[in-house]
C-alpha cells in the first residue's frame, strides 16, 4: 500500500521559547527549527511497514515556508521515497493545513495517512481528525500500535484510562502517540542519497485551496511567572512549612 | 444564542470533566443543553440534567454511539451544532479524538484547550507547551471549542433540566470497538485529585514507586509519573503528566526524582503549591518549586511518609 506521512517544521522541542516584546506571538528568528517530534514518529512507522513489506511507496508532505525543505529532506533521509511541498508562508490553521492535506490525498491516493497527534509549537491536536473528516476517512488517533490486518487496521490507542483498540476500514488517517516506536537517526550515506530523491514544490492555488481562517490571534503572553520559592533543609522544615504556611496538608 | 456541551460519560455515570465544561459555558453565557451520546446512556443524562446551570439535556442513545467513536458520533454532534452559537467538549482525549472532526464536517476552524473566557467569541489558550498564552478570536459561526478542565472549576449539583431524546445518524460503518485495557486503581483520579505525587527517572525502578504508593494513600493523593519514568516502563502510560500526557493543576503537587524538563511543567505548572525532592540542586524544577528540597529521595520519601 502507498503510505502519506504529513510532517512540520517547528521550534526545536529543546529550545524554551520566548513572547516577543510586542506581544505578536513568540520569537522565531534565529531559533533552532526540527522535524516536529510526533512527525518522526509518523515517518518511522511509515519507514518500519515497509521494511515489513507492507507498505509500497512512502511520500512525505509538508505545508510551510521553502526552508521546510529540510524536514522533508530528513524523512527522505530516514526512508521516504518521495516529497511534496506545499509551499505556504502564511501562519495557517489546523483546517487550512487538513484541506491541503485533502487535496494532496486526493491526488496520491493514499491507502494509510501517519500524522503526529499534535505539532508541538500550536499544540492544537487537530489536523489528522480534520483530514479523517475531509476525506469521510476512519480514524485512528494517539496510535501506540498499528497492524495491518487485511483490509483492516487495527490501530491501539492511548486513551485517559488505559489503552482501547479499534479496528478501522481502509483508507485510514492515523496519528501517533510518543509509545508508538522509537523514531531511528539517518545515517550519513542515506543523507547524501536523499538529496537526489524527488522533491515536489506545489502552491495552495495550484491545489485549489483557500487558506483563510476564521480565527485570529490577537496577542501571546508570557505566561505568569511564578514567584520564587525556597529551599528547605530537612523533611520536618518540609512538612512544617506544608502544614502551616502553605496550609495544603 | 444557546450553548452545546458534549457530555463525557462512561454510559452509566458523567465524568467530572463535564462539569467543568459546564463552567466554561456559564462564562461565555447562553442557554447550556448537555449532549449525552451514548448508548443505554440514560443514567448519564439523569446526572447533566441535576448539573446547575443546564437548561436541557439531549440524548442520543444508539448502539453506535456505545464508545464514542468520532465516526458515528461527529456527524451527530456536526447536525445538532448547526443549531448552536458554540459547541464545547473536553479536552479529554475523548474530547479531542472526535471534537475536530466535527469542526471540519462545520467547516469552522476549532479553538483547542481553552483556559479562559474572555467574552463570547475571545479565548485564551496555551501555545508552545504552555511557555506562551495565545488570545484568539473567533469569527465563525458555530464556535466549537475544547475546555482544559484544569482552567475551570467544576459547576455544583443543583439544577433540574428536561431530557430529550435525540436521534441522528447509525453506524457509518468505517471502524468498530474492539477491546480496552483500562488501568485499575483505587486512588483519586489523577486530573481531579488535590493533591499529586509524581515520580521520575530518580526512582530508579517500578518497584521503588511503592514509596511513592504509600506516601500517596498517607495523603489520599494521586500518583502520577514523568515520561522518563512511563518510557522506562516503571508505570503504565496514562500516569504520565505533561504536554503528551495529562495537564494536573491540584493544590500540591510534589515532584520527587523529576529534573523538570519543558514538557513535563507544561502538564503540572498551573498547580498551587509545588514541592521538589531532589539529590541534583541545579535540577530546572527547582526553578518553578514553592519549596524545594536537595535529597535523596530514598531517604526524604519514607520520612516525609512517617511525618505527615
Amino acid at each position: 500500500m502507498k503510505v502519506l506521512v504529513a510532517v512540520k517544521r517547528v521550534v526545536d522541542y529543546n529550545v524554551k521559547v520566548r513572547v516577543k516584546a510586542d506581544n505578536s506571538g513568540v520569537d522565531l528568528a534565529n531559533v533552532k527549527m526540527s522535524m516536529n517530534p510526533f512527525c518522526e514518529i509518523a515517518v518511522e512507522e511509515a519507514v518500519r511497514l515497509k521494511e515489513k513489506g507492507v507498505a509500497s511507496e512512502i511520500v512525505v508532505v509538508t505545508i510551510g515556508p521553502a526552508t521546510a525543505q529540510e524536514q522533508l529532506r530528513t524523512a527522505l533521509a530516514l526512508g521516504a521515497d518521495r516529497a511534496v511541498l506545499v509551499e505556504s508562508g502564511d501562519d495557517l490553521s489546523s483546517l487550512a493545513v487538513a484541506k491541503l492535506l485533502k487535496a494532496v490525498v486526493d491526488k496520491e491516493q493514499p491507502q494509510l495517512v501517519i500524522l503526529g497527534k499534535q505539532a508541538i509549537d500550536s499544540d492544537n491536536n487537530q489536523t489528522g481528525q480534520m483530514l479523517a473528516a475531509l476525506t469521510g476517512y476512519a480514524q485512528g488517533t494517539f496510535a501506540s500500535k498499528v497492524e495491518v490486518a487485511g483490509d483492516k487496521l487495527n490501530v491501539t490507542r492511548e486513551i485517559d484510562g488505559g489503552l482501547q483498540t479499534v479496528a478501522l476500514n481502509l483508507p485510514a488517517i492515523v496519528t501517533t502517540d510518543l509509545r508508538l516506536n522509537e523514531p531511528r537517526y539517518a545515517t550519513l550515506p542515506n543523507i547524501m542519497k536523499a538529496k537526489k530523491k524527488p522533491l515536489e514544490t506545489v502552491t495552495p492555488d495550484a491545489l485549489g485551496v483557500s487558506t483563510a481562517s476564521t480565527v485570529k490571534t490577537i496577542k501571546v503572553e508570557a505566561p505568569a511567572a511564578r514567584s520564587a520559592g525556597i529551599k528547605v533543609k530537612s523533611v520536618a522544615e518540609l512538612v512544617e512549612k506544608l502544614k502551616n504556611e502553605a496550609k495544603v496538608i | 444564542m444557546a450553548i452545546l456541551v458534549i457530555a463525557e460519560h462512561s454510559n452509566a455515570a458523567l465524568a467530572p470533566a463535564t462539569l467543568n465544561v459546564v463552567t466554561a459555558a456559564q462564562k461565555i453565557g447562553g442557554d447550556i443543553h448537555v449532549l449525552v451520546a451514548g448508548s443505554n446512556a440514560a443514567a448519564a443524562a439523569e446526572a447533566a440534567a441535576k448539573v446547575a446551570g443546564v437548561s436541557k439535556v439531549l440524548l442520543a442513545d444508539n448502539a453506535a454511539y456505545a464508545h464514542q467513536l468520532p465516526e458515528n458520533v461527529a456527524p451527530l454532534i456536526a447536525e445538532l451544532g448547526k443549531n448552536y452559537s458554540h459547541v464545547l467538549a473536553p479536552a479529554t482525549t475523548n474530547g479531542k479524538n472526535f471534537l475536530p472532526r466535527v469542526a471540519a464536517l462545520l467547516d469552522v476552524d476549532q479553538i483547542s484547550e481553552i483556559i479562559a473566557v474572555e467574552s463570547a467569541d475571545t479565548f485564551k489558550r496555551p501555545i508552545y507547551a504552555g511557555n506562551a498564552i495565545a488570545t484568539v478570536q473567533s469569527s465563525a459561526a458555530v464556535k466549537v471549542i475544547t475546555v482544559r478542565t484544569t482552567g475551570f472549576d467544576a459547576a455544583a449539583e443543583g439544577g433540574s433540566a428536561s431530557v430529550e431524546a435525540v436521534s441522528g445518524p447509525a453506524d457509518a460503518g468505517k471502524s468498530a470497538f474492539v477491546g480496552e485495557e483500562l488501568a485499575k486503581s483505587d486512588r483519586p483520579e489523577l486530573t481531579a485529585a488535590k493533591i499529586v505525587v509524581s515520580g521520575g527517572r530518580g526512582m530508579g525502578n517500578g518497584d521503588n514507586f511503592k514509596h511513592l504508593y504509600a506516601l500517596a494513600d498517607k495523603l489520599g493523593a494521586a500518583v502520577g509519573a514523568s515520561r522518563a519514568a512511563v518510557d522506562a516502563g516503571f508505570v503504565p502510560n496514562d500516569m504520565q503528566v505533561g504536554q503528551t500526557g495529562k495537564i494536573v493543576a491540584p493544590q500540591l503537587y510534589i515532584a520527587v526524582g523529576i529534573s523538570g524538563a519543558i514538557q513535563h511543567l507544561a502538564g503540572m505548572k498551573d498547580s498551587k503549591v509545588i514541592v521538589a525532592i531532589n539529590k541534583d540542586e541545579e535540577a530546572p524544577i527547582f526553578q518553578v518549586a514553592d519549596y524545594g528540597l536537595v535529597a535523596d529521595l530514598f531517604e526524604a520519601v519514607p520520612e516525609l511518609e512517617k511525618l505527615v
